[in-house]
C-alpha cells in the first residue's frame, strides 16, 4: 500500500466522518464548523489530484467566503441547539433509508470493473493555475463575462431581499 | 487510485447531503447540505477529468482535462451567487417568523 493510498484513505475518512458529524451536531455553529473541515479535506483531495487551483479556490471561497457567511447569519439570529424543534423519529427513519437505498441504487449502476480507469495521481499540469488560466481567457471569454453578470444581479438581489 | 474509490467517496458525500436534506428542519443546515452536495459534484469532476488526462497521455490527443477543471470554477461561481440570495432569503424569513423551520414555509401553500 504506498503512500497515495494512505493519503487517501485519511483524506476520505476525515471528509465522510466530519459530514456525518454535521449532520449529528445539533448546535448550529459546530455543525458550520465541521462542514469547514469537510471542505479541508475534499481541498485535500484537490492536491492529490494536481488541481492546484481548485484547491486554493476551494478554500478562499468555500472556507474563507460561504462559511464566513453562514456564522455571521447563524450568530445574526442567535441560534443554539435547542432553536430546532426534532422531525418525529418515523420521518427520520424514513429520509435515512430514502438516502441509502439511493445510494446503493447509484452504487450498483456505476460500478463498473472493466478496462483500466485509472486516475492520474500528483502529475500532470492540467490543473496549474497557468494552464487553466489560459483555458478560460481564451475558450471561456463569454462565460466568464456572464460570471460577472451573474454575480452582479446576485449582489443587487440579496440587497433587494434583505431591504424589506 | 482507481476510479471507482473516487466515485464511492463522492456518493458516500452526495448521500449525506440528500439525507441532511430529508431529515434536518433547521433552514440554514438544509443550506449547507445542498453546499455539501455541490463539492461531492465537484470532487467527482475532478477525478474524471484527471482519469480523462491518464487515458489521452496514451493516445496523444488533445486532453480536455482543463476543461473539467474550469466547470468546477464555475460551478463554485455559481454557489457564490446563490448562497448570497438564499442566505438574504433565510434572513427575510427569520424577520417574519422568527425562526429558521423549513416547516414554516408551507404557508405558500393557502
Amino acid at each position: 500500500m504506498g503512500i497515495t493510498t494512505i493519503i487517501f484513505m485519511l483524506l476520505s475518512l476525515m471528509a465522510v466522518g466530519s459530514a456525518i458529524m454535521m449532520l449529528v451536531t445539533r448546535n448550529p455553529v459546530k455543525s458550520i464548523l465541521w462542514l469547514i473541515v469537510v471542505f479541508f479535506a475534499i481541498s485535500g483531495h484537490y492536491i492529490m489530484l494536481n488541481a492546484q487551483f481548485l484547491a486554493v479556490v476551494n478554500i478562499i471561497v468555500y472556507a474563507g467566503a460561504i462559511m464566513v457567511l453562514f456564522l455571521f447569519v447563524v450568530m445574526l439570529m442567535n441560534l443554539n441547539a435547542d432553536s430546532e424543534p426534532t422531525r418525529n423519529v418515523r420521518l427520520q427513519a424514513v429520509g435515512i433509508l430514502s438516502g441509502g437505498s439511493l445510494l446503493l441504487i447509484i452504487l450498483s449502476a456505476l460500478m463498473k470493473d472493466g478496462g483500466n480507469n485509472v486516475v492520474q495521481m500528483r502529475i500532470g499540469d492540467e490543473g496549474l493555475i497557468s494552464n487553466l488560466g489560459k483555458v478560460l481567457f481564451t475558450n471561456y471569454v463569454l462565460p466568464f463575462e456572464i460570471a460577472s453578470v451573474l454575480f452582479l444581479s446576485a449582489m443587487v438581489g440579496a440587497v433587494v431581499i434583505g431591504k424589506k | 487510485m482507481d476510479i471507482n474509490a473516487y466515485i464511492i467517496l463522492s456518493l458516500l458525500i452526495f448521500t449525506i447531503g440528500i439525507v441532511g436534506v430529508l431529515v434536518r428542519r433547521n433552514a440554514i443546515i438544509v443550506f449547507m447540505c445542498i453546499e455539501l452536495m455541490l463539492n461531492a459534484v465537484n470532487l467527482l469532476l475532478v477525478a474524471f477529468s484527471k482519469m480523462h488526462a491518464a487515458t489521452a497521455a496514451t493516445k496523444a490527443v488533445a486532453s480536455g482535462a482543463a476543461d473539467a477543471q474550469i466547470f468546477v470554477f464555475f460551478i463554485m461561481v455559481v454557489a457564490a451567487a446563490e448562497v448570497s440570495v438564499g442566505l438574504a432569503i433565510i434572513v427575510m424569513l427569520f424577520r417574519n417568523t422568527h425562526s429558521v423551520d423549513i416547516n414554516f414555509l408551507n404557508r405558500l401553500k393557502n
